[in-house]
């Protein structure tokens, strides 16, 4: 039934088709019944084909989740509340259901399974539950044939609020019990004393990941009594859980598969429109489409928390730290969500990539009524570095240092340990980051290209009106899930003779959600099977789960998983090959080696990792262009004979190294798996009078550790640049009362082409030895010190404290 | 009881006659000329109207030209041919156009839409006012011409009847130097925080202001228009005086009644309005002493 209605679903039945949907080919490649093949030739790891989404993306024509179709299908209205805090006291949704068209309107009374979800806790009612506690919070939701009808429709529903005094500020929450977590951290002496002192207190505004595909999906009714789901997630796996959870349903009966996504940063983690299309599908038995328009969205996913950050740090005259003490207080709004990891990243990343021999840091996150919060790109990292980073400028200044050299002197290495007692194993490379990015040259003076100027175009500013600054940040952030959470990803990989042709099959549950996961499957795909066809099957829950595409763990971790399961190929084959050519006996059977295969990198000389592309295990034994060899370069097979048996097929959980629980009370413990650091050097013109900032050039730095994708790995330097310039200048979700007052995108402004300078990026490949290929994951460093490093250079040029991001005009002109 | 729905009726006249013929008899239907506004009120629900009026094919409503000696500027001339076509001629309009939206607004928003949407930020109308500009309105009725500093009557309303079109603006000849700046949080595609225009005519010894996104719809600087016409040194091209740059930023800063908002505050926009006068009035008198007076 879905394949003759859902963009990018099955054609044949056979499940198979690149990218999440749309069903993209690259340019010269074949395509036979249904399956289609990423790139050709080469295209192993280290390259850069081709991406199959770019073009279409490019041409308008990339089929995202808004666009799913059935012919039968109903559109799903919300109805949210309009207050941050109230009870209800009733509910007549009549009005509404008499509108012609209407075919269902359900609130918290329909849901039959558990009423709340949650990724962490389970707290946030699928339907407001009695009483509503923050505002856009859904009530009731509706189907009609007419996506306008269930607008209207939904606006008809009487609620009977009583309207409570909401709590929006994070200090009288926390006051009022109303915490969620505290993570403490204690190292060394506490009551430690030095010659120098700075101390700061530093804000952070509410961002937005401000995806531009709105949170959006389909739900079809399945004959068993299911429902097929089609989203833009982060997770299905989480997603399956919590929906079927919501639904009474087993997991077997919620079946979800990736629609396009359109960003997600964060977003998407937490579920918005899954459980309400799943509903009234079900309720109403046809499709059921959901869309949330512009401003819907900015109320229906989490944000990044606002924070307030205090600190003292103290260092002998030289600007070698002493210690640090810091309180971090994180808003966490109205629900759980990922509150509590939030708040362990902030407090255990809080004194950043320093060695701090004593350290006291408390983080806090509460419930408010304010808008949820959780994640975001950088996780905690972003609000703990703009503090850390403020300060170190402070100490640099107090002991009269360059911001690099302060930096320096105090910069973790290899072997160090974090305030956690954690040891950072592995290059650890930050001085010499901050190095690369102090010692590119400067960019050129100011010139008279009005597009160059603070104002750009507008036609406010001269050049002999501007003043330079220059500014330095460097941010740490743990890549993949802490804490001794089970974090696992799963690969199945098929090798198989398609038209004569031996193509790997790859499938995961792993969301592509625009950074180039599909493209690197199939790199990985590649360079382990030495084939050329690789087809990567939609994401989907039909196969375990690959865990979230956040804490930049993907490559890593899905990217862990595919390697594993083409390396269990490849010793299903050499076993083929051994056994003779009539080895029958690989009928698709299952490996699950639960980590055994988790760190198999081989460590070379001078820290690089080899590929271990091609390498067959035992006997030296190669695998390329579809043609074994032993170590003497003699033929013993090839793939065409060897897979004339059946294909071969494994499927593989893989899992990083084990993490630890932070001590509740000391906050010790090895709680992270990798850490990875990315520096920035900011150069600002700012026009002091009327308070405007142009960014004139980044120059940034990141160890990768291994490039899988070197143009994507520069894409997400990039791209995650430019959100932190958002956060320094312009974004924020601006929250009175509990109201957010800007949910446009006239008034959430994001930068443009005319915003985000040229950026100069310098890629270290330092090999993490426990990590696949000793990749690091990229997608969250560069956001993370980006912000702070404009900061800094602006407050180079005006020699303003600024204490606060977004820094806005009113706060370089004081008239805020 | 039956909703409304999204189907509504488009018009397409392909004259001026029959567009103010259609206007009359169907005065329900929204008039839609490059759509940048209409589009967005119509995707956000704000608006439902039964029926489009397109003015997209209507001859010689995208025209300019010289009329009565005066510059007579179609109502839908796109902001890129403003830009492109028009900066010798009206410079403070074409600085203006040139910082609407992005190249895709400019290429189909029009001035006739700015005024038709009468928004306090609209782009267009402060150097419309600096300049003295009259609106073209026409309806069956006949034909009217109105300065554009009475033509908005209030934030999205101006004096249009119901079965009006705007035909043009009309813009006088003697451009001299002209100035329009505008504070925006972001490089591009923002809406203006404030915004200044300034028009000054050595010939006739004047000077026009026009004041964007600080009060309830764009508004002159009398005051401060007094000022420069009493005290500028018309006569000899004489340097500016300090003080007098930094008195017309204050009356110009004085004549603005700004609000707080999620775009700036009132404080930071009177600010600014005072150094955004000093700023154009400084180029202006200095283009003026270079010589630039156009006939
Ligand atoms: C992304 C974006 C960025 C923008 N940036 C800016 C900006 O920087 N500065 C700015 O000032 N504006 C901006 N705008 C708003 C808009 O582009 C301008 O107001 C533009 O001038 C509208 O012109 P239009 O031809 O598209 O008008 P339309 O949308 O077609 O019409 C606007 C209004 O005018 C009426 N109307 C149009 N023509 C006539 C006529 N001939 N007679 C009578 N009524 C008429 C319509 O009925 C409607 O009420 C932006 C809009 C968008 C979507």
């Amino acid at each position: 039934m879905t394949g003759q209605i859902l963009p990018g679903a099955r054609s044949d039945g056979s499940a198979w088709s690149v990218g999440a949907v749309g069903g993209a080919v690259a340019p010269g490649c074949g395509s036979s019944g249904g399956v289609r093949c990423v790139g050709g030739g080469v295209g192993g790891i280290g390259a850069s084909p081709v991406r199959p989404d770019g073009a279409l993306k490019v041409r308008g024509e990339f089929a995202f989740s808004s666009d799913l179709w059935a012919d039968d299908m109903l559109w799903g209205a919300t109805l949210r509340s309009p207050h941050p805090s109230a009870t209800i006291r009733g509910i007549d949704v009549g009005a509404a259901l008499a509108v012609p068209g209407v075919y269902a309107v359900l609130t918290a009374d329909d849901v039959p399974g558990d009423r709340h979800y949650g990724l962490e806790v389970a707290d946030q009612p699928v339907l407001a539950v009695d009483e509503v506690c923050y505002r856009g919070e859904p009530v009731a939701i509706v189907a009609a044939d007419h996506p306008e009808t269930a607008r209207r429709a939904a606006e008809r529903i009487v609620v009977d609020y009583g309207v409570r005094e909401p709590v929006t500020d994070p200090e009288v929450a926390l006051a009022g019990g109303r915490l969620v977590r505290h993570v403490p951290i204690r190292k060394g002496d506490p009551a430690a004393v030095a010659e120098v002192v700075v101390t700061g207190e530093y804000r952070v505004g509410m961002q937005d990941q401000a995806f531009l595909g709105p949170e959006s999906g389909l739900a079809v009714p399945a004959p068993d009594g299911g429902v097929e789901l089609y989203v833009a997630t982060q997770w299905l796996h989480a997603d399956q859980r919590q929906v079927a959870a919501a639904l009474g349903l087993p997991v077997e009966l919620v079946r979800l598969s990736l629609a396009g996504v359109g960003g997600a940063f964060g977003a998407r983690e937490d579920l918005s429109m899954q459980v309400h299309a799943s509903l009234l599908a079900l309720r109403t038995g046809r499709p059921v489409k959901m869309v949330y328009g512009r401003e819907e969205s900015f109320v229906g996913h989490v944000h990044r928390h606002p924070a307030i950050l205090r600190y003292e740090h103290g260092a002998t005259r030289d600007g070698e730290l002493v210690y640090v003490r810091a309180r971090i207080l994180l808003d966490g709004g109205a629900y759980t969500s990922t509150t509590p990891a939030v708040v362990a990243n902030a407090a255990s990343l809080g004194v950043g990539p320093y060695r701090v021999p004593n350290v006291t840091v408390d983080a806090y996150g509460v419930h408010t009524n304010n808008p949820p919060c959780g994640a975001m790109r950088g996780f905690g990292a972003v609000q703990a570095c703009f503090g850390y980073e403020s300060q170190m400028d402070r100490l640099a200044e107090a002991v009269g240092l360059d911001p690099v050299e302060v930096r320096v002197r105090n910069a973790l290495a290899e072997g160090g340990s974090m305030p956690t007692g954690q040891v950072v194993e592995g290059p650890a490379p930050v001085a010499r980051l901050l190095e690369l990015v102090r010692d590119r040259p400067a960019p050129p003076p100011v010139g008279d290209d009005p597009r160059q100027l603070p104002g750009g175009v507008a036609n406010t500013t001269a050049p002999e009106q501007v003043v330079r600054g220059v500014g330095y940040a460097i941010g740490i952030k743990n890549v993949c899930f802490s804490e001794g959470f089970d974090d696992h990803a799963t690969a199945r990989v098929r090798l198989e003779l398609i038209g004569g042709e031996p193509t790997a099959l790859v499938h995961t549950a792993a969301a592509e959600v625009g950074q180039g996961l599909v493209t690197v499957q199939a790199q990985i795909a590649r360079t382990e099977l030495g084939v050329e066809r690789v087809v990567v099957a939609t994401a989907d829950t039909s196969v375990g789960s690959a865990g979230s595409s956040s804490a930049s763990r993907q490559t890593y971790m899905t990217g862990g998983a595919v390697r594993a399961a083409c390396r269990a190929v490849r010793a299903a084959l050499l076993a083929r090959l051994a056994g003779g050519s009539g080895a029958g006996a690989d009928d698709g059977g299952v490996a699950d080696d639960g980590g055994a295969v988790g760190d198999g990198g081989v460590v070379g000389d001078g820290g690089t990792v080899g590929d271990g592309g091609g390498r067959v295990a035992g006997g030296g034994l190669e695998l390329a262009g579809g043609v074994i060899r032993d170590a003497a370069g003699r033929t013993l097979g090839t793939l065409v004979d060897l897979l004339a048996a059946g294909p071969v097929e494994r499927s593989v959980r893989w899992r990083h190294r084990p993490t630890r629980p932070l001590d509740p009370v000391t906050g010790q413990g090895d709680a992270h798996v990798q850490y990875a650091f990315a520096a920035h050097r900011a150069t600002v013109d700012v026009d002091p009078e009327l308070g405007l900032v142009r960014v004139v050039e980044i120059a940034t730095a990141q160890d990768v550790g291994r490039a899988i994708n070197p143009q994507a790995v520069l894409g997400q330097i990039q791209g995650g640049t430019a959100q932190g310039l958002g956060l320094a200048l312009m974004e924020e979700l601006q929250v009175v009362d509990g109201v957010i007052r800007n949910p446009s995108f006239t008034d959430y402004l994001i930068p443009t082409i005319l915003d985000v300078p040229p950026m100069a990026v310098d890629v270290l490949e330092l090999a993490d030895p426990h990590a696949p290929y000793g990749l690091r994951g990229v997608g969250e460093p560069p956001t993370i010190s980006a912000t702070p490093a404009i900061v800094a250079a602006i407050r180079a040029a005006t020699g303003l404290p600024l204490a606060r991001v977004p820094v806005r005009p009113e706060h370089l002109t004081g008239t805020g | 009881m039956v909703l409304p729905r999204s189907e509504m009726e488009f018009l397409q006249p392909e004259s001026w006659a029959e567009a103010l013929a259609v206007r009359a008899a169907y005065p329900e239907a929204l008039p839609v000329a490059g759509g940048t506004d209409v589009m967005v009120e119509l995707n956000f629900a704000r608006r439902r109207p039964p029926a489009l009026l397109d003015l997209g094919r209507v001859a010689g409503l995208a025209d300019w030209g010289t009329e009565d000696g005066l510059l007579r500027l179609g109502a839908g001339v796109p902001y890129r041919r403003i830009v492109t076509e028009l900066a010798g001629r009206a410079p403070g309009l074409a600085m203006a156009a040139r910082t609407i939206g992005s190249a895709q607004i400019r290429n189909r928003g029009t001035v006739g839409g700015n005024l038709g949407s009468a928004s306090p930020a609209g782009d267009a109308l402060p150097p419309l006012l600096a300049a003295g500009a009259l609106v073209e309105l026409a309806s069956v009725r006949g034909v009217r011409r109105v300065p554009v500093a009475g033509f908005c009557t209030g934030p999205k309303r101006s004096m249009l009847a119901p079965d009006e079109l705007i035909a043009a603006v009309l813009l006088p000849p003697d451009a001299g130097p002209e100035q329009f700046a505008k504070v925006g949080t972001r490089n591009a595609m923002v809406i203006a925080v404030c915004s200044f225009a300034l028009a000054l005519r050595p010939v006739s010894r004047t000077v026009g202001t026009g004041i964007g996104s600080a009060a309830p719809t764009p508004v002159r600087a009398a005051a401060a228009e007094e000022l420069l016409v009493a005290e500028l040194p018309w006569a000899d091209r004489a340097a500016l005086p300090e003080p007098l740059v930094r008195r017309f930023g204050e009356l110009v800063a004085a004549a603005a009644s700004p609000i707080d908002d999620v775009r700036g505050t009132a404080a930071y926009r009177r600010h600014a309005l005072g150094v955004l006068a000093g700023r154009a009035v400084r180029r202006a008198w200095a283009e003026h002493r270079r010589g630039g007076v156009r006939g």
